[in-house]
């Protein structure tokens, strides 16, 4: 039999955290040794046993440090993947082609940061710091919720949604992260009205209450082959599909300049890949994990992956299908909105946990778990 | 007055900046087969030529999508309309919308090109901008 891509060529095998909060008090060098360390000891590992990392460009924590910190011996492989959190399913499609390829054997996948107590990603951008940005910042677009929002208001036209409309989301998200006690926002749901209540960050599209947090707190994972993974303490949970799509005049965090900016082009591109490249389609998913800066995306997403028709995801989450117990439980951890913002990595964690059987709210017996993250996905399942 | 922040050109755009001073919005126009980008780039993605010049845009243009932000650069600045713009020409430009009440932005809003002058916020002198405002047409 032919090798199907990255099908099934890796599995992840340890996952580990800090606690999320909004001012860690310490340094991001510390967190992302400290969420590495747990990720090994959870595979099974030592440190030296680990030969391989990645994280985002972003990411403050240097590569050598790190080893030092954690004892790595000696590494035969490191990437990193470019631009914000899309980068989270980047660096996981780096380890497993690295694995799979034999540059390495164990990689380690982390990202951590104090974005709360530190920079804040939500705050505008400092001027002049990059190429490109002179088109932007002088007019003011300078926050991701205003670069985010000039799509958001082609969807919203293109269907007639309204903020209200998005508001369900965070409720969802919110009352999932009120059983979980590795959220922020743990027994501290929220209602349609308080979304409503809450002060319009961009008018009329985003209110507060649709915005992701901003976190100090630190994840990672270990990744490795099929073949190993049948010897390691957890469950091994098998990637059996991983793509990314990045479309020509995009920018880090949109893409203008494409003819329709009301239909997520690069996430339907995504959606596609994916679905070819496992066999599997989104009636096969039991519970998806989708990154979440902000509200309106997760509509954008749930029609993207072929959840529910353009056009229909408003009904779709009103019907109750995105909550625990519904037919496809979406970020049952709170996701970015509710348990933290660790640039969408924890949202993988999320999908690895629910694959073992493990997470705090579990779907019940889950064989497939998507993670949409935007303009790439994967799908993780038994292995 | 809300300031703004000033550009640094990047190397890609100089043309573009250069042209504001002056009171002229230019694009980049490809010399080998006429197509015009913006953003600008050193190659273009059509033909992959490296000559490139620079057309006046007549400064008419439609209203794409638009936002009132509510979080300015700066804290305690009036709310901004920005706006993502279809030229005349066939390109997309971000901008902001000048000279309009709430009430009456809409999609395909006629707009035309108006020049206004800012304080700067990471400069000493005053930057002037392209900006739009409604036609007073009908769509």
């Amino acid at each position: 039999m032919t090798k199907r891509s990255l099908s099934d060529q890796a599995a992840i095998v340890g996952i580990g955290q800090t606690e999320f909060s909004k001012n860690s008090g310490r340094s991001e060098l510390q967190l992302a040794a400290e969420a590495s360390l747990a990720a090994i000891r959870d595979a099974g590992l030592d440190p030296s046993d680990i030969d391989g990392m990645a994280t985002f460009t972003l990411d403050s924590s240097d590569e050598l440090l790190l080893m030092r910190s954690l004892g790595l011996q000696e590494v035969n492989y490191w990437s990193r993947a470019p631009f914000g959190g899309a980068g989270a399913n980047t660096t996981i499609m780096q380890a497993a082609a690295a694995v799979a390829s034999g540059a390495c054997k164990h990689m380690l996948v982390w990202r951590a940061f104090n974005e709360r107590s530190g920079h804040r990603f939500g705050q505008p951008q400092d001027p002049g710091t990059t190429v490109g940005w002179n088109w932007y910042l002088p007019f003011g677009l300078d926050t991701p919720a205003k670069i985010y929002s000039l799509t958001f208001q082609r969807y919203m036209d293109r269907y007639g949604f309204t903020n209200e409309d998005f508001g369900h989301y965070p409720v969802v998200a919110r009352k999932h992260a009120a059983t979980n006690p590795a959220a922020w926002f743990y027994e501290r749901p929220i209602t349609l009205e308080d979304h409503q209540n809450s002060r319009w960050i961009v008018e009329p599209i985003l209110r507060l209450l649709d915005c992701c947090q901003e976190s100090d707190g630190g994840v990672a994972l270990v990744i490795t082959t099929p073949e190993r993974a049948k010897d390691m303490p957890k469950p091994p949970v098998s990637i059996r599909g991983i793509v990314d799509a990045q479309l020509i005049h995009g920018h880090v965090m949109f893409n203008y300049y494409q003819d329709d900016l009301s239909r997520y082009e690069e996430n339907y591109r995504a959606a596609s890949r994916l679905w070819e490249m496992t066999g599997l389609g989104p009636s096969d998913m039991d519970v998806a994990t989708i990154y979440e800066n902000f509200s309106p995306i997760v509509f954008m997403q749930l029609e993207g992956y072929g959840f529910c028709k353009a056009g229909e995801s408003v009904d779709f989450v009103k019907a109750g299908h995105i909550e625990l117990g519904g037919t496809i439980p979406v970020n049952p951890h709170g996701g970015l909105l509710g348990e933290a913002y660790i640039h969408g990595v924890n949202n993988i964690l999320e999908g690895v946990r629910q694959i073992r059987g493990e997470a705090t709210n579990q779907v019940e017996g889950a064989e497939h778990a998507l993670v949409a993250g935007g303009r790439g996905g994967m799908v993780l399942g038994k292995a | 007055m809300s300031s703004v922040i000033a550009p640094t050109p990047d190397g890609v755009d100089q043309y573009f900046w250069d042209g504001v001073a002056r009171k002229q919005f230019l694009l980049q126009k490809c010399s080998a087969c006429g197509a015009l980008r913006q953003p600008p780039a050193p190659m273009c993605s059509e033909c992959n030529a490296l000559e490139w010049e620079t057309q006046e845009a007549t400064g008419r243009a439609k209203v794409y999508s638009w936002l009132v932000s509510h979080h300015p650069t700066e804290p305690d600045a009036d709310p901004r309309i920005i706006v993502v713009l279809d030229l005349e020409e066939g390109v997309r430009f971000v901008a902001n919308l000048v000279e309009c009440n709430l009430a009456d932005i809409r999609f395909g809003l006629p707009v035309e090109l108006t020049w206004v002058e800012y304080p700067s916020m990471n400069r000493e002198a005053p930057q002037i901008l392209p900006q739009f405002r409604p036609t007073g047409d009908a769509a």
